[in-house]
């Protein structure tokens, strides 16, 4: 009954704790609270996982409070919104006119400015692109106090670095979002198994043309010698308007130790599997959301982490190393004992995003949480890290709590063109984390 | 109700206040708002507007000057035909320590929290009176229960505010209007912003929600959320001696 009371300001993994203060913001025409010498970082929904949005000893700019909407022209579905809106308020008004956003993330419950920040993709990547791409305009506030209206024809050299720009480059507070007409709030699900790399690249080759969502499933314990236990779903949207899924609950509190042990992860990932083969080769119709955004019926779920949290790692190799990549990843997981629930495969399309930060490539992406086990947990990630970098890939900031300076500048080699449009009075751990050492 | 329901808000742009306005715009209410800020009431119409409030009037007013009140009320009747629901909202949390020594501030939380919220709801009683119908929605406090060494300024307002509108809930009655009083705990708001959350504390959108239902099933007394009617009821009936001790 409290659970939107706001919450504390962590990441949502929760591993790395730091102290920060924040100062609400409220109203789109307020100036942003004096700079230096605490440095400002904006917070939306603190639904990113590492220290993207955490500030040590600086000041988040807490955006919750900046929720209203400012136009929907219902005709054209453009809809702009100040930045501290979640994407559900957005869908709770979009949808039943007929309108979605073109591009959701896992979750409903981040704000605009984050989707924005983090430049954020779904399961539709290679039809839609990143989130990004479907942003017309919005304003940048800096803390000089200047107000920038930027798009693809205004300022465009701001909309590029702030489109991932992970917040840096000022506070957005509006935003106007190219919603897309859609038959209804179904999606047609189709599940089949998949047993490896290779049957998952010829699921994408056959789907990726004909169902506008792709996603595989896999449980990463069963890997060995390149097979493992998965799932390919793919789904078309599809005509009826069911009732909003209603959550299953909170978890209340953070239990004094994790829960989610390996033998749980074994047992829900076998569950899991054998609950969808049931499924395997029949299309479904169920509601969007359900198939959107599963773990959002369960508000606070990071909390199952316990005390000590999780990180995630998501990378993207690109389409030629794909297969190579990703087996020498799965094949160090297995030889670590460490493990994780919900494995996740996706193939990013070609699409453009005009972020200059953005993460996606095209190739592959996979993204696997890991229970916070200390330095058993962050030496297997340096070694993971190593071999996104031999293979010519990149790790996803908003997920990221370890990567180093090498593993930022590999990945994003033009990473230096954002340094221009960085707000002086902005900073972020990761940023000081990614960039030490590489003489911004 | 035929038509849209005409809802009126004075201090409509806290947050409280907001929270219920969302509610009722989504089902195409007409809203009269009244704020000190000509920006921020206007962001907060132009969001009613898109959520499907079929028509918002916004009045810029000092709502601390009690001459401007009365007519404010008169202008929300003609803006909306019929008041259906009445909504006084403004207020700030003084400070206490400043209002010990200082009688101007004293002065000023007083006029803020009690004089202008009685002007406003003695004025709109009349109109809800001749109409013979309509919801008239104070907002109190839990603050008001009991005085206690920490915020009592603002707890005599709230408090001046309950009697005044168990009052009218009498008065009435007899034609025909509601009158809920609402007493909220801790609220999530800008008032607030500066306290450690915890447990005990809530969202103003759930806030909203309380109250929309309190209003609609004719509530006299709410609190928000529910759990403050048996803390206070236990507070209230601590003796004083053991009160005076207690660091509240």
């Amino acid at each position: 009954m409290w659970g939107n009371a706001q919450p504390e300001l962590q990441s949502w993994g929760r591993c790395r704790r730091v102290t920060q203060r924040g100062v609400e913001q409220h109203w789109r025409d307020a100036i942003l609270p004096s700079g230096p010498p605490r440095s400002l970082l904006p917070y939306g929904q603190g639904r990113s996982y590492g220290d993207v949005a955490q500030n040590s000893g600086g000041t988040l700019l807490c955006t919750r409070g900046l929720d209203r909407f400012i136009a929907f022209d219902e005709a054209r579905g453009v809809l702009r919104a100040e930045a501290g809106t979640r994407l559900s308020d957005v869908l709770a008004l979009a949808a039943p006119r007929g309108w979605y956003l073109p591009v959701v993330p896992g979750t409903q419950f981040v704000s605009v400015g984050g989707a924005i920040a983090n430049d954020v993709h779904g399961k539709n990547h290679h039809r839609r692109g990143t989130f990004g791409r479907h942003v017309l305009r919005f304003e940048l506030l800096r803390t000089d106090g200047t107000r920038i209206v930027c798009s693809a024809t205004e300022h465009r050299a701001w909309f590029e670095a702030t489109i991932g720009g992970l917040g840096l480059t000022g506070l957005v507070t509006w935003a106007e979002l190219a919603l897309e007409r859609v038959p209804g709030t179904n999606v047609d699900i189709e599940t089949l198994p998949c047993t490896s790399y290779a049957e998952f690249a010829s699921l994408c080759d056959a789907s990726d043309a004909t169902h506008t969502y792709t996603v595989a499933w896999f449980d990463c314990f069963s890997y060995r010698d390149g097979r493992f236990r998965g799932l390919f779903t793919r789904a078309n949207h599809a005509a009826g308007s069911p009732r909003p899924s209603s959550p299953l609950g909170t978890v209340p509190f953070t239990p004094p130790f994790g829960l989610v042990r390996p033998a749980a992860m074994r047992a829900f990932n076998l569950a899991y599997f054998k609950s969808g083969m049931r499924r395997a080769h029949k299309v479904e119709t169920v509601p969007l959301d359900r198939f959107l955004y599963p773990l959002d019926r369960v508000d606070r779920w990071n909390r199952l982490y316990g005390p000590h949290g999780f990180l995630q790692l998501q990378c993207a190799i690109p389409g030629a190393r794909a297969q190579d990549g990703i087996d020498a990843l799965l094949e160090s997981i297995a030889a670590s004992g460490q493990g994780s629930l919900l494995a996740v495969l996706k193939r990013f399309g070609a699409q453009p995003s005009p972020g200059i930060l953005s993460f996606p490539l095209e190739g592959t992406t996979l993204a696997l949480d890991f229970p916070c086990a200390g330095d058993a947990t962050f030496r297997l990630f340096e070694r993971l890290h190593a071999i996104v970098r031999e293979h010519g890939g990149r790790v996803y900031p908003a997920k990221d709590t370890c990567m180093s300076p090498a593993d930022f500048e590999a990945g994003y080699p033009d990473w230096r063109r954002i340094l221009p449009f960085l707000d002086p009075g902005f900073g972020s751990d990761l940023w000081r984390r990614v960039t030490s050492g590489l003489g911004a | 109700m035929a038509s849209a329901p005409g809802i009126a808000i004075f201090g409509a742009t806290s947050a409280i206040a907001e929270a219920v306005a969302r509610i009722y715009a989504v089902e195409g209410a007409r809203f009269f708002l009244a704020a000190r800020n000509a920006q921020h009431i206007e962001a907060i119409a132009e969001d009613l507007r898109v959520r499907g409030a079929s028509s918002v009037h916004v009045a810029v007013a000092d709502l601390g000057n009690v001459e401007a009140c009365a007519p404010l009320c008169e202008a929300a009747r003609e803006a909306l035909g019929a008041i259906d629901v009445a909504l006084v909202a403004h207020g700030s949390l003084p400070d206490q320590a400043r209002c010990e020594h200082d009688s101007a501030s004293l002065c000023d939380a007083l006029a803020v929290n009690l004089t202008s919220h009685a002007v406003l709801l003695m004025a709109l009683a009349a109109i809800l009176e001749s109409q013979g119908r309509g919801s008239l929605v104070a907002i109190g406090s839990a603050a008001g229960d009991r005085g206690k060494r920490r915020n009592y300024v603002y707890g005599a307002a709230k408090g001046g505010i309950a009697v005044l509108a168990e009052g009218l809930m009498g008065r009435l009655a007899r034609a025909g209007v509601c009158v809920t009083l609402v007493k909220p705990g801790f609220v999530d708001t800008p008032m607030t912003a500066s306290f450690r959350k915890g447990l005990l504390w809530i969202s103003a959108e759930r806030a909203g929600h309380t109250i929309v239902r309190a209003v609609r099933n004719g509530k006299s007394t709410v609190y928000v959320p529910w759990f403050w009617r048996w803390i206070m009821r236990v507070l209230r009936v601590v003796p004083q001696r053991a009160f005076a001790r207690l660091d509240l």
